[in-house]
């Protein structure tokens, strides 16, 4: 069964007035055919979008609430432990079904790479959200510079395990290293993005420095962080939430108000920074990149492919 | 017993009940204050509405302690036991009002739905349905009027409200964590004393 999707969400209704002439700009770059339809550009006469509500967390929000079970399980443990994490160098495995593979190092996988500004919701699966300025490229552009060879269909990815400096690895709360994966379309979609940033400063070590993934359609656990590994399959990768608890977490994870998490309602959520009594909010289908993502899943029983 | 175990119950003698159930709430109040004065992160609703439940997990732990301390040390608090199953009822009614009010924000449909098919909701909700009857009876007039023996009987449910409070703390938290099981451990602990006990000849009571 096909799902039903209609919101009047627009990515540009959280997008400040600053940012979003910017990225007008970088759509006069890319071409307006795919970039209109990606970023949802808003058609003409549309009333202005309500900034105040959407705005996006302060940097403070965001770099002290964070699941980085690695640096302890407690929101505030990342931002406490990660701070002694080395992340220059820093080197990319990537491997697998590529025509380029081998160790990158991090200067090597920036350069060239088209950074830019991306304002995402990000919906986690215990039904909390933010709003968050990236600063990032697009993960099609790397998988582009290394060759994904034809056989390829889903890419993994994994977190670095670092003993030394990582407390949590030390438990077996979850099966180190942390792993998450994406069927290659999904990877490819202009969406996807490889963060390097965080409202213009290089990403903190809490939220995944030097490089995460961000898939703004998924619950927050599919955008691994500090990556150390990438490699190209052409069988579903494992994912650490799916191993740990297959009747809870999904490959796909997409975020969906109709599945139901056994734990969580997905209906609606609390957005961060809100204050004492900030009203629940609620949840869009595909975290409200229904219009940008809805394509990959046609057809799909999302009830079944959760 | 040992001249410890004397001190403490000479000591806890002297100490009068009534101060534990103003100071029992002090905890409340001040993560109220500490949340609105943005000092418990940027999520205090959720800061506050664990906190809660982990007094309430407490406070049946040391509820739950005072037999085996009399049994096993000779340190007897039996007197300070009763407030301190109120002080638990009363966690986790500000525990599940945090959640009602300030989290789930009253959507009736959205609660009764999570209460029915959150396993970790029901179980909590359950603890907390059985936890009313005991506090209503948790007075003399209504122990004169039970009679000891029934009213003990009716009191054994804190052993259920205990562990299924536990449970709850464990199946809400993502993974295998730590702080849960522990919590879980030292209550199934507690009630394996009294098990053991029981099927003594010669029990002394629950």
């Amino acid at each position: 069964m096909r799902y039903r999707f209609s919101t009047g969400l627009r990515h540009s209704d959280v997008t400040p007035a600053s940012v979003f002439h910017a990225r007008r700009r970088f759509l006069a770059g890319i071409g307006a055919g795919v970039g209109a339809g990606v970023l949802g550009l808003p058609g003409a006469g549309r009333a202005a979008p309500d900034i105040t509500r959407l705005k996006p967390n302060t940097y403070e929000e965001i770099t002290t609430y964070n699941n980085y079970y690695e640096f302890g399980t407690g929101k505030e443990d990342p931002a406490e432990n990660a701070g002694a994490m080395q992340t220059d160098p820093w080197t990319v495995e990537i491997g697998g079904l590529v025509e380029r593979p081998g160790a990158y190092g991090m200067d090597d996988i920036l350069k060239g790479a088209p950074i830019e500004d991306r304002i995402y919701r990000f919906r986690c699966v215990e039904a909390w959200s933010m709003v968050i300025p990236w600063n990032g490229f697009q993960l099609s552009h790397l998988l582009d510079r290394v060759g994904v060879q034809p056989g390829a269909k889903y890419v993994a990815f994994e977190t670095a395990v670092l003993p030394d400096v990582m407390p949590g690895v030390k438990r077996n709360v979850l099966e180190w290293p942390y792993r998450e994966g994406l069927r290659l379309d999904e990877a490819m979609n202009p969406l996807t993005l490889l963060a390097t940033g965080i409202y213009d400063k290089p990403i903190p070590n809490q939220n995944g420095a030097p490089l995460r993934l961000v898939v703004p359609w998924k619950y927050g656990f599919k955008s691994i962080k500090s990556i150390v590994r990438i490699t190209l399959t052409d069988s579903q990768p494992q994912t650490s939430w799916n191993m740990s608890n297959p009747g809870e977490y999904g490959f796909y994870s997409n975020v969906n108000p109709e599945v139901d998490h056994p734990r969580w309602s997905q209906a609606t959520e609390r957005r961060i920074g809100g204050g004492f009594f900030a009203k629940r909010e609620e949840t869009q289908m595909f975290n409200g990149y229904g219009e940008e993502v809805a394509d990959l899943y046609a057809g799909m029983d999302l009830k079944k492919f959760y | 017993m040992s001249g410890l175990a004397d001190g403490i119950n000479r000591t806890a003698r002297r100490i009068p009940v009534w101060p534990l159930y103003i100071l029992g709430v002090v905890p409340a109040l001040a993560e109220y204050a500490l949340g609105l004065t943005g000092r418990l992160g940027v999520d205090p609703v959720k800061a506050i509405e664990q906190q809660l439940g982990l007094y309430a997990l407490q406070l049946l732990i040391a509820g739950l302690a005072i037999t085996p301390l009399r049994r096993y040390f000779g340190i007897n608090l039996l007197r300070f036991r009763r407030a301190i199953g109120l002080l638990a009822f009363f966690y986790v009614c500000a525990h599940l009002a945090t959640w009602l009010v300030l989290d789930i924000q009253l959507l009736w449909g959205q609660i009764w739905r999570d209460i029915l098919k959150r396993p970790y909701i029901t179980i909590g909700m359950a603890a907390f349905a059985m936890m009313i009857p005991l506090a209503v009876t948790s007075n003399n007039r209504v122990l004169k009027r039970m009679g000891a023996a029934a009213w003990r009987r009716l009191h054994r449910l804190t052993y259920l409200v205990a562990l299924l409070g536990s449970v709850h703390f464990v199946m809400l938290v993502k993974g295998w964590q730590l702080e849960p099981l522990i919590y879980m451990a030292i209550i199934a602990a507690l009630l394996l004393l009294r098990l053991d006990f029981r099927r003594m000849p010669l029990a002394r009571g629950a």
